[in-house]
């Protein structure tokens, strides 16, 4: 079972996938209890896998191609938070794409791709090597283009491109970087600690330098954030994806597992590249928020929000100091569940009632309460009010950067919280303090039906206040973060 | 050994019987890709559990006699070959299968002779150790392939064919005149003896003996180079390869250049591993890097898909010559010269399967559309999903993408480049990957943008099949590379394992 299980929860989304693409675009009812019936299945693996690893189970499979050339999965608790988000917001998405997308065309070769997706990100949670990371990441870059792609205009068309020109050249950069690295250090496992010795210290930088560009561009790091706005041309469910679970939140995860599994806190430091890498993530994070404030379409603004805000997780793993770790893969999480929240509204509100601009927002509240009040709750996350999950990852920012010594990071933080209240506050206004005008109202009369909608908003906004409120329990995303960062210092 | 002479005679006798047997070509043809694959599957496992099996024909020993020799190499090409042609024999029923009530056309009449033929010298070619054997072969493959890209007698097509048809016959001629010198000063054209006598070790050889043998081997390698279309020797292959009928360009793209590097992989790593020098080694390389980059840009360039699909083999060959400094060069990168030199035939055998898949989906979308420009291409996904698809993952493996074959290929290859500290090589091999990229996004974004306005002609089903399992077979090739890696492995040359010098 131990060997069988991180294939099984791969197979979870890749047999689903493997049959979608061959069923009629009228099979609807088969289409929907594959999907969602593996979603559920990969779902319970993931809980029985969580008990096992508890108990001290180590997990692992290994798959070998050519010589030096093998895929290995591996389950670790870095891995187990990052695959638990996945299967639990994707099983949410998929309810919300079968509702959001009900008849529209090509669903076959949409959720066949969207199966395909999951088991990437699937894969890059579970991948115990470089190599098999980056088989799995781009096998990511390759599932998601049709998904962005897929209303099949001009504008989504485009959109894919320029998402394939940042992802396919940093995708090469991540293989040179591999590739030299383990030219001179042989096969790197994460669970194995790297011997760099036969490497001297400008090429160990140089290196470090092409990881972070090569992961940079789907964390959208800047300047390789480009394609992060244009991408919101494509349906709501996958921008939710994008933003929330799979590429963005690959490109974090990838930083983590070479800050912290390849080269390790300590050595980043040494190499001094601890400091370029958080000055990097701050500049990020001040120009994701300038920008956000400048849109005035809902998706752009939040789509420019989410550049700033993966940056507080390689912020934190930059800093390098217990708190900020912590905070930093704790964020991981927060974000993803308050992100996707924003997303789903965002989709509600341009499906139910056309409205796309902040400025068609006026006093919406009083129509669509549900939507609102989601909406309303991840922004209050995502300025980081307490109690939301927001609030947790700044304060352990904050004391991160005290560790640390770095306390022009405050700064950053004080600035970017004032940036992130100048872009939500006003919308949070419109919609409930402003009468209702008749831009509002213009589209079909607004509901918020049917329930496959709303529901999964309606969750992952009272999960990221739970996760928030009950940080200091045994099972919160918080002390799963803790555990990996203990780990770090203690070894 | 049955099982060879079945490889190389079974197409031969097939192309006879399909001139004699009218209305029957397809047949003839199904019955010897059956026989065919029978024969892999019996040779595969024996090779790579038992070593390389020769067979000496007629019983008559080289000098005298000709030994053909089942090794990884020749194995793992002819299993492509096999591949390729079961797919293609299929795919042409459509257009070329005799109807009973019709007058047969030409290409009803010639395409399968000609097609079986082609198969037939491919697989003595991979088989031979023979030099002059091989130069048979050679003429045999150029003369079926020259008459394939004429055979709907276009205008354009005909001009291609002659054109190819001067090429190669430059290219035969300097290989023959290569020959009877290495003859002249040898005795012998057998690979094994010829490698036996050390040729280029300093001790042995006087100064003018040397001086031919430079000669010799510099006449077949450019004959060589002529034929497997190295820049700058490219310029036949683009108007032959598109202005041929969809499966007859899928053979040419597929697979004729491959038999002529396979003889030049034999040359210098088998027969005559002593005569390279680094400066030989890194002028082969530069010319393929030359045309990984001359060709992509040529690619991008084109309007009509066969075009982009044809120049785009001019690039991925130019890959195929980075064998040479890769497997060669210094001491220290021995370890990994088998890697690249595996890496190499990796890149080969997934070119050929995802190009042969390519050029089948330009097939299917010229029947849909009427034509091949790229602006036509609009609305083909929702139309055609299934070779949209075959299209997409046959990419994957040209960009050499995970997990395909051409993955595989380009990560063993990267190794060593990194490895032996030849970065430059890594350079061309991330660039070209780019390059393909850009040129293959074209007719994919054109193909996935919709227009409702398009009508497009009926395809059926069964041509849409055969370039999804080729594209396939491509993805597997990476997948499950753990068999067809030691299987090339067996009978390597000693100069692949330890470096060319």
């Amino acid at each position: 079972m131990t060997a069988l299980l991180p294939v099984l929860i791969l197979l979870t989304s890749l047999i689903p996938a493997a049959i979608t693409f061959f069923l009629a675009q009228d099979s609807k009812r088969l289409r929907i209890a594959l999907n969602l019936g593996g979603a559920v299945l990969k779902l319970g693996l993931i809980v029985f896998m969580l008990a096992e690893v508890a108990q001290g189970t180590v997990h692992e499979t290994r798959l070998e191609f050519a010589p030096g050339l093998y895929l290995l999965l591996r389950v670790d608790a870095l891995s187990l938070l990052f695959v638990s988000l996945s299967a639990f917001l994707w099983l949410l998405t998929t309810v919300y794409a079968i509702a959001y997308l009900r008849d529209g065309p090509e669903l076959s070769r949409f959720f066949g791709f969207f199966s395909l997706c999951v088991a990437a990100t699937t894969g890059i949670a579970l991948s115990g090597t470089l190599i098999s990371f980056f088989i799995f990441f781009e096998l990511l870059t390759l599932s998601t283009w049709p998904l962005v792609v897929h209303k099949q205009n001009a504008k989504s068309i485009a959109a894919g491109r320029s998402y394939l020109s940042y992802a396919l050249p940093s995708g090469a950069m991540l293989l040179v970087a591999i590739v030299w690295l383990e030219s001179a250090v042989g096969p790197v496992e994460f669970a194995r600690p790297v011997d760099f010795g036969p490497l001297d210290r400008t090429s160990q930088q140089v290196i470090f330098a092409l990881f972070i560009a090569g992961l940079g561009a789907k964390a959208a790091l800047i300047p390789l954030h480009g394609w992060l706005p244009a991408a919101m041309a494509a349906p709501a469910p996958v921008s939710a994806l994008l933003h929330a679970v799979a590429v963005v939140k690959a490109g974090a995860f990838g930083v983590m597992r070479v800050v912290l599994d390849v080269y390790g806190l300590e050595r980043m430091t040494d190499l001094g590249l601890a400091l370029p890498l958080s000055v990097l993530a701050a500049l990020t994070i001040l120009w994701g928020s300038a920008r956000a404030l400048q849109q005035d379409e809902i998706k752009k603004r939040l789509a420019f929000s989410t550049v700033s805000q993966v940056s507080y997780i390689i912020l934190g793993i930059a800093l390098a100091s217990p708190f900020a770790v912590i905070g930093g893969l704790a964020h991981l999480v927060h974000q993803g569940l308050m992100k996707i929240t924003l997303f789903f509204c965002a989709g509600i509100f341009d499906e139910r009632a056309d409205i796309r601009r902040i400025d068609q927002l006026d006093g919406i509240g009083a129509h669509m309460p549900w939507t609102s009040v989601c909406f309303s709750l991840g922004a209050i996350g995502m300025i980081g009010l307490p109690p939301t999950a927001g609030f947790v990852t700044k304060i352990y920012l904050g004391i991160g950067a005290v560790q640390a010594d770095a306390l022009w990071v405050l700064a950053v933080l004080g600035a970017s919280t004032l940036l992130n209240a100048a872009y939500f506050l006003p919308m949070l206004y419109r919609i409930w303090f402003l009468q209702p005008t008749a831009a509002t109202t213009e589209g079909a009369k607004p509901n918020e039906r049917p329930l496959g909608l709303i529901a999964p908003a309606v969750i992952t906004a009272f999960a990221s206040i739970a996760v928030g409120l009950l940080a200091a329990s045994a099972f919160s995303p918080l002390a799963l973060a803790t555990q990996i960062a203990e780990r770090q210092y203690l070894r | 050994m049955l099982a060879i002479v079945a490889l190389v005679t079974l197409p031969l006798v097939a192309a006879l019987m399909a001139v004699v047997v009218e209305r029957r070509g397809e047949w003839i043809a199904l019955l010897s890709v059956i026989g065919v694959v029978i024969a892999l599957s019996v040779l595969m496992p024996l090779v790579a559990t038992d070593g390389p099996v020769d067979l000496v024909i007629g019983g008559w020993q080289a000098p005298l006699g000709i030994t053909l020799r089942a090794d990884g190499l020749a194995l793992a090409f002819a299993g492509m070959a096999a591949l390729v042609m079961a797919a293609v024999l299929v795919s042409a029923r459509t257009l070329y299968g005799a109807s009973p009530s019709e007058a047969e056309t030409r290409g009803q009449w010639a395409f399968w002779p000609l097609a079986l033929l082609l198969w037939g010298a491919l697989n003595v070619a991979f088989l031979s150790r023979d030099l002059f054997n091989l130069y048979v072969a050679l003429e045999l493959l150029t003369v079926a392939a020259v008459a394939l890209v004429a055979i709907e007698g276009k205008r354009e097509s005909l001009a291609a064919a002659l054109r190819y048809l001067m090429f190669a016959l430059m290219g035969s001629l300097a290989y023959l005149l290569g020959a009877a010198l290495l003859y002249a000063g040898h005795g012998t054209l057998d690979i094994g003896l010829l490698a036996a006598r050390d040729i280029g070790d300093a001790s042995g050889a006087t100064g003018s003996r040397r001086a031919s043998d430079i000669m010799a081997a510099g006449l077949m390698t450019a004959g060589l180079a002529v034929k497997t279309a190295l820049f700058p020797f490219h310029a036949w292959l683009a108007p032959a390869h598109a202005g041929a009928p969809a499966p007859a360009s899928a053979i040419l793209s597929a697979l004729v250049p491959k038999a002529s590097f396979v003889i030049l992989l034999r040359l210098w790593f088998e027969a005559l591993p002593g005569l390279t020098t680094p400066a030989l080694l890194a002028t082969l390389g530069g010319l393929g890097a030359a045309a990984v980059f001359y060709g992509s840009v040529l690619a991008l360039r084109q309007n009509r898909l066969k075009l982009i699909i044809a120049y785009s083999t001019v690039a991925q060959i130019g890959y195929l010559f980075l064998v040479f400094p890769l497997a060669g060069g210094d001491s220290y990168a021995q370890p990994w010269a088998a890697g690249a030199w595996t890496g190499v035939i990796f890149q080969a055998l997934s070119h050929g399967l995802a190009k042969a898949a390519m050029f089948l989906c330009a097939g299917v979308w010229i029947i849909a559309v009427g034509n091949d420009r790229l602006s036509g291409m609009r609305g083909l996904a929702s139309a055609t999903p299934m070779t949209m698809s075959a299209f997409g993952i046959a990419g994957v493996a040209l960009v050499a993408l995970p997990p395909s074959g051409g993955f595989t290929a380009k990560y063993l290859m990267l190794t060593a480049a990194f490895a032996s500290g030849q970065t430059i090589w890594a350079v061309v091999l991330l660039l070209g990957g780019l390059l393909s990229a850009a040129y293959l996004y074209r007719p994919l974004a054109m193909a996935f943008s919709r227009d409702d306005d398009a009508t497009f002609a009926p395809v059926p089903r069964s041509l849409q099949v055969a370039p999804l399992l080729l594209a396939l077979a491509a993805i597997l090739l990476g997948l499950g590379s753990q068999a067809p890696f030691s299987l090339i492995q067996t009978g390597r040359p000693a100069a692949a394992a330890e470096g060319l010098e």
